[in-house]
């Protein structure tokens, strides 16, 4: 309908609409990462309500794996969280070793928490540093950026693939350290910290960026519980829930860190909770690469779930009947059902497993933080505006690959 | 330490739980369906349950089950954990296919959207739900894709433009511009059909023979020449 500039009101002013505008933003709209639609129902530039659509991303994980062996669902696995990629193929393998009953050596254990907290660092450092390139700032972007090629640099050393590894298996990993993995870890962690004081030092103290952080895309604790949210967005409100404390996996009980919270809930609470995990990340790292053994065996020495060593296929009948039966039958997990729970880059990160016996998941469930998150978002916008939309989506980090699935 | 908390269920609720299980150290416990708000009401306000978090609630299907007349068909979990106490539980119901389940929205306000996506994948009603859409899936999805009878290399048909009332803006092309899309209805190939479009887009740019038959599907002139 054309508006007539004609029609004036007694006092010469023009009659605005006083129902709300609705507004359509994304899905291919840079602040919504591609993946997102929003409706938005505006009173001028305040958001009255706002549908958030997600699903464009979804690409049938939960389906696809139920028509492989259990080793086929790492691949996979690797595409939910394709910022920590690491940790969600170690979360995949303790699910299926709790169902199966399985305990990986010491060595293993070490390995996959050292790895684990250097896809965290580079899953934040990401977060982080995007969320400021929304707002404008650059430079902290590249920095960080840079840093976590270095992060990556480690992780291709160890596994060969810079982001999707693979890397996990069940009772145990693909391939032992590398000799110098110690000394590589050791050395990058320092290139983090620098890269992290010195956004610190350009942001922190920036008007724009506090402006638009403080106070702005607020949740209640009581609220983020009941919404199901969990990992940095529900520390930001207070809640102290980190599921490596409250019920420690692997040996995060024999190391010592902090779990930071904030107090508002806010943009900045969120931004400063997950800098503040990085520094806990580093401080977990360089304990495990004290305790972690540089000699032994990294997988469990079971035929049943293990792959023989590549040279006893060749040479031997019973690895070659082993290697045959676990390539085309698949491992056979008990059957049973469980939940097993580690933290992700983004929170909880779950996967209900059903199995029947057979080499094929009767069910793969995997409880995405970043889905349930992005459900709280709606409550973290309303009343806010239109430009706090950026901020806010960018410091939730919702990852489409794992909200979508 | 979560153990008490099945217990208080058994004390409380007593026949209402029907069965309890703690696999790997998994506290579970069973309700009929009629029971399921009661129950998940009850782990939230009861004061040694306090289950104020609300993780997860997610349906595994068993067609199985329903045609050897062993059970309903879907089982529905839900999976809580207290903040204050940091114990878990996991509520399971069993729902029969074409049932409606009472929705928990109003218990934990997190349950909203992982119902619509049971819905969207199970195709699980629930009752009194304030916005049950498809979340994952778009609204002509046909079928519901993690249901176990679901093919998973089964063909959608085609969307047609949607008709939304108030909009003024077009899509920049036509319906009959540009490529189409070349889509097979396997469906219709394989039971003897000609056509070789989708049904949704064959109703928009018509219908149009297969192209893809091999050399016997021939125009139909040869018949009449020999």
């Amino acid at each position: 309908m054309e508006t007539n500039y004609e029609e004036l009101d007694e006092d010469g002013q023009l009659e605005l609409p006083a129902e709300p505008m609705r507004l359509n933003m994304g899905p291919s709209h840079p602040a919504m990462h591609g993946t997102i639609r929003m409706v938005l129902d505006l009173d001028g530039e305040t958001i009255v309500d706002v549908d958030i659509q997600p699903g464009y991303l979804h690409r049938g994980f939960e389906k696809s794996c139920e028509r492989g062996s259990w080793n086929q669902v790492y691949p996979y696995v690797d595409r939910l969280n394709y910022v920590s990629p690491m940790l969600n193929n170690v979360g995949f393998s303790l699910a299926v070793e709790k169902l199966a009953g399985l305990k990986v050596p010491e060595r293993c254990t070490w390995y996959r928490m050292i790895l684990g907290e250097l896809a965290r660092i580079s899953d934040h450092l990401t977060c982080n540093s995007a969320s400021l390139m929304e707002l404008g700032a650059f430079t902290p972007f590249l920095w960080c950026i840079k840093t976590r090629d270095y992060v990556w640099d480690v992780l291709e050393q160890e596994t060969g693939a810079r982001l999707t590894h693979s890397f996990g298996r069940i009772g145990g990993m693909a391939k032992p350290p590398t000799d110098l993995f110690k000394e590589h870890t050791l050395a990058v962690l320092p290139q983090v910290e620098e890269a992290m004081a010195e956004t610190e030092q350009l942001v922190l103290r920036n008007r724009i960026f506090l402006d638009r952080m403080q106070g702005i895309g607020k949740l209640r604790p009581e609220r983020a519980l009941a919404l199901g949210v969990t990992g940095p967005i529900l520390r930001s409100t207070g809640v102290d829930y980190d599921v490596r404390k409250a019920n420690p996996y692997m040996f995060y009980k024999d190391v010592d860190f902090d779990v930071p919270v904030g107090h508002d809930g806010d943009n900045y609470d969120r931004f400063m909770v997950r800098f503040e995990e990085v520094r806990q990340s580093i401080r977990i790292i360089r304990q495990c690469v004290e305790k972690m053994p540089d000699s032994g065996t990294v997988n469990i020495d079971d035929v049943r779930y293990v792959f023989p060593e590549k040279q006893d296929v060749y040479d031997t009948i019973e690895a070659t009947i082993a290697h045959f039966k676990i390539v085309m039958e698949g491992v056979k997990v008990p059957p049973g059902e469980v939940y097993s729970f580690t933290e992700g880059g983004n929170g909880e990160l779950g996967f209900f497993i059903v199995s029947d016996g057979t080499g094929t998941p009767y069910r793969v469930r995997v409880r995405p933080p970043s889905f349930l998150n992005l459900q709280a978002c709606r409550e973290m916008l309303v009343g806010d505006m239109i430009p706090d939309i950026v901020p806010t989506f960018g410091s939730i980090n919702m990852i489409g690959g794992e909200c979508d699935r | 330490m979560s153990k008490k908390v099945i217990e208080r269920l058994k004390a409380q609720l007593g026949g209402k739980i029907l069965a309890t299980s703690d696999f790997r150290g998994d506290d579970e416990a069973v309700v009929a369906p009629k029971d399921w708000l009661e129950a998940a009401r009850f782990v939230r306000d009861d004061a040694d349950c306090a289950m104020d978090h609300f993780i997860d609630l997610t349906a595994v299907d068993y067609p199985e089950r329903a045609q050897d007349g062993e059970g309903p068909r879907f089982d529905v979990l839900v999976f809580a954990r207290s903040s204050t106490k940091n114990h878990r539980v996991r509520l399971k119901t069993r729902v029969a296919e074409g049932a409606a389940l009472d929705s928990i929205f109003t218990v934990w306000a997190g349950a909203s959207w992982a119902e619509r996506e049971v819905f969207d994948m199970f195709g699980i009603t629930f009752a009194n739900h304030p916005d049950l859409r498809r979340i994952l899936m778009y609204p002509e999805f046909q079928g519901f894709p993690l249901r176990k009878d679901y093919p998973i290399e089964k063909t959608q048909p085609l969307v047609p433009y949607r008709e939304i009332e108030g909009i003024d803006k077009l899509p920049p092309f036509g319906p009959d511009m540009g490529q189409p899309w070349s889509r097979v209805d396997w469906n219709e190939r394989l039971h003897g059909g000609d056509v070789q479009v989708s049904p949704a887009i064959g109703t928009q740019q018509g219908q149009r023979p297969s192209l893809s038959k091999g050399p016997e599907y021939l125009p139909d002139e040869t018949p009449e020449a020999e």
